[in-house]
């Protein structure tokens, strides 16, 4: 068979392939999902996308606390009547065949009745009847097909968040009214003195005022409340002269038909609120399936397992008391610090410490909040309830409550102080002047004004020109939360990156050998040894050695937490810990090794090094040039070397630095610069909340990153500098916007000021400027955006 | 004369009747519309603009004969959670 891939999941089959109706299959795992799809009439999922499934985990006894109707009750959206409805989140949802079997689920199980996908969210929404068919059914046969939900803490007690539509709404609103108050005001704006456009002239006008009407008050509020909210704490920011403009242009237009003086400018007040807020409509662009609120809720589970006299019994986590007793199985977390009571402990704190290696603990060892436990079981006791834990202590500091876009002053709203102060003194000049010259045009000249100067154009330039770089850092793998963040970066002048995981990549190791030199014959047996098995370190030592006479063995025994044992007719070899190997002098340096002996001598160790990513160097050659570097390590110093020698001079370098450590430094920097942080645990949370900005390396974006305020893929970070650059010079086209939407401006000053305003002029300034300035700001956006490819 | 005078005066008052008629006329579908557009965002299609772009692509399948698949998925469903358990 030429193919050499899963016919499933287009994993290669290198390792034992499962052959079954004519196709090859990598694992069993895939072999069943293929029979299940082909035995209910599921096949069309591999002729959609070819090669898109995913292996199944083995779940064991995992979700079982879904047995638990209290738990169950605080997941499902609806439940009555034996039906419920459920929203779970499947992270390995990526392509149209997913769409379509997770649409078709009813033919796996006559209880499911609808299921509907939403691909960006990455969730499905499952309505089920509850007879012969519960929660823990459906996620198990999601799990059972390569599908399994996530479920977190985050989860439990979420009740029906409500998605924030009014937005579309107020858009709809505004649209409305624009569309038909336009063809309302059209035959007015001719002015000719026709006899049927005088008869209707009143009714029309009528019209166009009772259009306005939900404008002003419904779509239009947002401002109202901004200008309000920003004149109480005495800042002018950009609302405020919105504000004024839509108000007097409202007033003047009402008094205008009152004692018939004028059409009004209706027309120009609902354009104008239908443009401003289809600026704030472009500029939400959002990441539906990416959150940036995380905190360590969405990683821990919702239940574990307590001991308890009478057996075991699922308790959610938030009950967990000190003493208790839990039992964590295989790939379990752990919510809570506590001793290893029973079992041998192999803890994963990627999430905590981006460091994907797994620590070795025995019994009586301090296990922490956090660590994923990878092999058999355990038993631990409580030492601290969840809320009081090494990590999750961190969320309640105060940082986490403080938002960051609110106290940071934006360049239109600081453009918005001094044309705020210009306009009210252009329009208090020109009265006052109008007043001696002529008192009766003095009103009109002074309305005028205001409507004509209303910033409508500026206050588009900057939701066109970041909405547009998001959605280009977006395309090149930099998930922005909001475009808030590409004026904080714009300012950054101090970069500090975290080390493990975020500067050092988990995915490749490099490893070296320190020891006898192995023989031809034992190096096949070496890596027929591993190949048997599925532990991290043992997959990574497989896949760099290069042998490939697979020799038959004997005996494989694996000893879980400890090593690997295997004996063919005259050998033995055991692959493993120190002091499973029999290795007496266990060396001090604290990196990952992996011994091995033959017929029980010890020949030697494969040390594991965290591999710098690519292109390190030259990001922090690139960054020095306009800002201050560092780097903050949770780590020991074992390779401050290296650091020093990839970082400039001035460079800070810390280590053994805890999460509150990571904090606090970034606080005391802030006092004389504007920092970035670039970190990816959860140990960085707090410093990436602290931050001016602080961004999360991810190496796959669907696994969640701690809360911040950007998520880069780290295969861009080398862009780094260039996204920083770019950041910049979006400010500078904001600035040059400024200045085209002032000319605008001016030209209507003009008229204003000579109390030569028509409608007619509004009706064509105000749309003109806009539409020059987000023209404008588009071509240049996507004209720098060519950088980055 | 009068009578002239009359035909303009009544021309007028259907004219203006007509206008009404058609101003309410156009007003109330403009606002079927958007009502219609208010009853879509209530209703949630604007939440997931991707993904109905890929299900209508789809192809409709045959319906299969319902030979014994009822009896089929039971036993499917019963091995998914002997394997699960």
């Amino acid at each position: 068979m030429l193919d050499k891939t899963c016919y499933h999941c287009g994993d290669s089959c290198e390792s034992g392939p499962v052959h079954y109706d004519e196709k090859v299959f990598c694992c069993h795992g895939c072999k069943t999902v293929y029979e299940i799809f082909s035995d209910n009439g599921l096949s069309y999922f591999y002729e959609l996308e070819a090669k898109a499934g995913s292996t199944p985990n083995p779940i064991q006894q995992k979700y079982d606390f879904l047995d638990n109707p209290e738990i169950v009750s605080q997941l499902v959206e609806f439940d009555e009547e034996g039906v419920q409805v459920v929203n779970l989140s499947i992270p390995n949802i990526h392509c149209s065949s997913c769409i379509w079997l997770l649409e078709n689920l009813n033919r796996l199980h006559e209880a499911i009745s609808v299921s509907q996908v939403n691909f960006p969210a990455k969730t499905i929404r499952v309505t089920y009847k509850t007879e012969g068919f519960t929660l823990k059914t459906l996620v198990l046969l999601l799990a059972s097909v390569g599908y399994e939900p996530y479920l977190s803490l985050e989860d439990y007690a979420k009740k029906n968040s409500k998605v924030d539509r009014s937005l579309l709404y107020k858009l709809g609103v505004a649209g409305f009214a624009f569309g038909n108050v336009m063809l309302f005001s059209f035959p007015e704006y001719f002015e000719v003195e026709e006899f049927w456009l005088e008869q209707y002239k009143v009714v029309f006008r009528w019209l166009m005022f009772a259009f306005s009407l939900p404008v002003v008050f419904y779509a239009a509020q947002d401002y109202f409340k901004s200008a309000i909210k920003g004149l109480r704490s005495k800042m002018l920011n950009i609302d405020v002269p919105i504000a004024l403009g839509i108000l007097v242009l409202f007033l003047r237009s009402s008094v205008d038909i009152i004692w018939d003086l004028g059409s009004g400018f209706f027309d120009s007040l609902t354009g104008l609120v239908f443009f401003l807020l289809l600026g704030k409509f472009f500029q939400q662009k959002t990441y539906a399936f990416l959150s940036f609120e995380r905190d360590y809720k969405s990683y821990f589970p919702i239940a574990v397992t307590r001991l308890t006299d009478k057996g075991e019994e699922n308790i959610q986590i938030y009950n967990i008391r000190k003493g208790d007793r839990l039992l964590i199985r295989n790939q379990e977390i752990l919510p809570v610090d506590c001793v290893l009571v029973k079992g041998t402990a192999e803890v994963d704190y990627s999430f905590v410490t981006g460091e994907s290696k797994p620590v070795t603990k025995e019994e009586g060892d301090r296990l922490f909040a956090g660590g994923k436990q990878l092999s058999g079981v355990l038993e631990v006791e409580v030492q601290k309830s969840v809320s009081q834990s090494y990590l999750t202590q961190l969320w309640g500091n105060s940082v986490f409550s403080k938002d960051k876009a609110s106290n940071f002053q934006t360049l239109t709203d600081g453009i918005g102080r001094r044309f705020t102060l210009a306009v009210l003194s252009i329009a208090t000049i020109a009265t006052a002047y109008w007043l001696v010259v002529e008192p009766g045009l003095a009103m009109n000249v002074f309305t005028a004004v205001l409507i004509i100067a209303c910033p409508c154009a500026i206050a588009l330039a900057a939701p066109f020109t970041l909405g547009n770089m998001l959605r280009i850092f977006g395309k090149h793998k930099l998930y922005l939360k909001n475009t808030n963040v590409i004026e904080r970066l714009a300012k950054i002048d101090t970069a500090i990156f975290d080390k493990t995981g975020t500067i050092t990549t988990t995915q490749q190791d490099a490893i070296f050998y320190e020891g006898i030199e192995l023989t031809n014959e034992e190096k096949n047996m070496l890596k027929t040894t591993l190949r048997a098995s599925s532990h991290p370190l043992s997959r990574s030592l497989y896949s760099i050695l290069k042998y490939n006479d697979i020799v038959t063995l004997d005996e494989f025994h694996e000893y879980e937490g400890q090593g690997l044992e295997a004996k063919t007719n005259q050998h033995n070899m055991k692959v493993g810990s120190a002091s499973y190997v029999g290795e007496e002098k266990v060396s001090q340096a604290l990196n990952t090794s992996v011994y091995v002996s033959t017929d029980e001598e010890v020949k030697g160790r494969f040390v594991f090094k965290n591999q710098y990513r690519e292109g390190v160097d030259e990001m922090f050659r690139e960054l020095q040039k306009t800002m201050e570097l560092g780097i903050l390590s949770g780590d020991n110093d074992g390779e401050k070397l290296r650091l020093q020698r990839i970082l400039p001079s001035n460079a800070k370098i810390a280590f053994n630095q805890k999460p509150e450590d990571k904090l606090n430094f970034i606080r005391d920097l802030q006092q004389s610069h504007e920092v970035l942080m670039v970190g990816d645990g959860l140990n960085d949370a707090g410093a990436l909340a602290q931050s001016n900005v602080g961004i999360a390396v991810s190496e796959n974006i669907n696994v969640f990153s701690p809360a911040c305020d950007g998520i880069l893929d780290a295969m861009a970070l080398e862009r780094l500098p260039l996204f920083m650059e770019l950041s910049r010079k979006s400010i500078q086209i904001i600035k040059i916007s400024f200045l085209l939407s002032l000319c605008y401006n001016l030209v209507g000053l003009y008229f204003a000021v000579t109390g030569q305003l028509q409608p007619v002029i509004a009706a064509i300034l105000m749309p003109l400027s806009s539409i020059s300035v987000v023209a404008f700001t588009t071509v240049c956006v996507n004209f720098l955006g060519r950088k980055l490819k | 004369m009068t009578n002239k005078a009359n035909v303009v005066l009544h021309q007028i008052q259907v004219g203006m009747s007509v206008i009404y008629v058609l101003l309410t006329i156009s007003i109330c579908v403009a606002f079927v519309f958007f009502m219609a557009f208010i009853r879509s965002v209530r209703a949630g299609q604007y939440d997931d603009s991707y993904t109905p772009s890929v299900r209508m692509l789809f192809e409709d399948e045959l319906v299969e004969p319902e030979k014994d698949s009822q009896a089929k998925k039971t036993e499917i469903t019963n091995q998914i959670q002997d394997t699960n358990q």
